[in-house]
């Protein structure tokens, strides 16, 4: 265990499998076995379909920035001197939306439509936080 | 298809008080601020507590906001409200009510409201934390905790950010668009004696703001003040007797999307689109029977959105829209003419005050800000970030 650089997320209990597979730098999302739709975030019902047998398996990760906020003031004070970054949400390839961090570029260069590739940050516990950088 | 059970007209707000102070902060505690506003507001219609019925507030106490109110005031009502849904609630409780009103369930209804962050931030007190849970909530209950809170979002400034960015680069909205909606908002403010920022601003100005989280500047947000307000309604029948010309409700709808910002399934389209089309079929009016119009400003996005997804312009026309100043004094489409929660009072839920003001608009008591004429007003209230709206529709008698 090393000291928390930022605010850690919780593991509520569905997100186990999720939170075990970022150990090894992994993304995994559910998946319904009703309606064949992702599903995010962890859940015990589909929201698409209300269906309850939903599937962890691989996910690539990558896609396209749909929104982005540039914060020029910390969201949580462990985070005071990494401002200013760019906070977003991306559209997957794998067919959710997620929030997430662009990091790898000035947070002011993050535009919507731009392509994006996982990355991670660790996290003090071994977990791995999912963030995204410019793809190539 | 949603059936419509039309209770135009059958309920009608009957008093309204509200306080605020143009320095932001307000002397006494919640419950003496909600008791001074429910007095004033009854005394106003000629009513007492003794004549009400039902209650409706969604704030302090532990978990029973409307039950712990009413022992507090001695009255015992026979329909009840504590629903919670940030920015919108009071207008849900208008919606409730009328329903409540027309079925019989009860006569005369008071709603109210009061947060005082700015005294509580002065004495050093507890700050809103940004979506951080309280105690008692389960981690599966708080998702943002576990999917948004990690990456420093700021909020609720961050989640009307990301709104805005998509909104800018799906329809080239500019920033000098969304400053006009606060320049205007500015010109009203500057005719209300008691709103916190009264001096004008350009668009100049709003730019030129600190950016706290891109591409919303300082002045494109609201402000953190006190402040207290109340409302009182009863059925059209008894609403004729009373002292106030009676502001009758003609339509409601509310919808929600989402909690947090990234579930919000467009950020360009709010649940305004559903909750306006309903309130705007009740009431058997367009956008277009709308004299003066109360759309929930917390930024300047919330009102650009609003415009559009209640159907004064089209999806992606708000900025072309606002900027010729018709939102202003004078303007073709008056609107937040208190000044609004951008520079009159925003304690945390400015639907209270969306409310307070139509009803005013519609009494032809608001002096120097009065936009004559107002038949048709509109109240739209929004929570939590673009997640829940409620839109109200009033008229006068000669709506009806
Ligand atoms: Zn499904």
């Amino acid at each position: 265990m090393s000291e928390p650089t930022r605010f850690e997320p919780p593991i509520s209990a569905v997100s186990e499998p999720y939170w075990e597979a970022t150990r090894e730098r992994r993304l995994v999302l559910q998946h319904c076995d009703s309606c064949e739709r992702t599903v995010w975030y962890p859940r015990v019902l589909c929201p698409h379909c209300g269906g309850t047998d939903l599937t962890w398996s691989d996910a690539c990760g990558h896609g396209a920035v749909y929104a982005v906020s540039v914060q020029y003031r910390p969201g949580h004070p462990a985070l005071a001197d990494r401002v200013p970054y760019a906070v977003a949400l991306v559209d997957l390839d794998d067919g959710v939306r997620v929030m997430t961090s662009v990091v790898g570029c000035a947070a002011e260069d993050v535009h919507i439509g731009q392509r994006v590739r996982p990355t991670w940050e660790e996290l003090s516990d071994g977990r791995n936080l999912l963030m995204h950088e410019p793809e190539a | 298809m949603i059936r419509q059970h039309s209770v135009r007209g059958a309920a009608a707000v009957v008093g309204v008080a509200d306080a605020v102070s143009p320095d932001g902060v307000l002397q006494g505690s919640l419950r003496a601020l909600e008791v001074q506003v429910i007095r004033e507001a009854l005394e106003s219609a000629g009513l007492s507590l003794a004549d009400v019925d039902g209650l409706a507030t969604c704030t302090g106490g532990m978990m029973m906001p409307s039950v712990e109110l009413a022992e507090y005031l001695g009255v015992s009502p026979v329909w009840t409200d504590s629903t919670q849904t940030g920015g919108s609630s009071f207008e849900i409780h208008v919606e409730h009510a009328a329903a409540a009103i027309a079925s019989g369930a009860c006569e005369v209804v008071v709603i109210v409201y009061a947060q005082t962050p700015k005294s509580t931030f002065k004495r050093g007190g507890a700050r809103f934390l940004g979506g951080l849970p309280s105690g008692g909530a389960d981690i599966d209950q708080v998702p943002r905790v576990e999917w948004e809170i990690p990456y420093g979002i700021q909020l609720p400034i961050g989640a009307y950010s990301l709104a805005a960015s998509r909104h800018m680069a799906q329809y080239g909205t500019t920033s000098e668009q969304l400053a006009q909606i606060a320049v205007s908002t500015r010109e009203w403010a500057t005719l209300n004696p008691n709103a916190s920022l009264r001096g004008p601003i350009t668009i100049e100005d709003v730019l030129a703001s600190p950016m706290t989280a891109s591409p919303l500047h300082k002045l494109d947000c609201c402000l953190v003040t006190d402040g207290a307000g109340a409302i009182v309604m009863t059925s059209a029948e008894r609403a004729r007797d009373l002292r106030q010309r009676p502001a009758y409700v003609l339509g409601a709808g509310t919808a929600h999307s989402h909690s947090m910002i990234s579930q919000m399934p467009d950020l360009t389209v709010t649940a305004g689109r559903e909750s306006g089309a309903k309130a705007f079929a009740a009431a058997r009016l367009g956008p277009g029977d709308v004299d003066v119009a109360q759309l929930y400003d917390s930024f300047t996005i919330t009102v650009l959105l609003a415009l559009e997804d209640l159907g004064f312009c089209g999806k992606g026309e708000g900025g072309s829209f606002v900027e010729d100043g018709r939102l202003g004094p004078g303007g073709s489409f008056p609107a937040q003419t208190s000044g609004g929660g951008l520079a009159y009072t925003h304690p945390g839920m400015f639907g209270m005050f969306l409310l307070v003001e139509a009803v005013r608009q519609l009494q032809g008591s608001c002096g120097p800000r009065q936009v004559p004429g107002a038949e048709v007003a509109v109240a739209h209230g929004c929570g939590g970030v673009l997640s829940a709206t409620s839109t109200i529709i009033l008229g006068t008698e000669a709506t009806l």
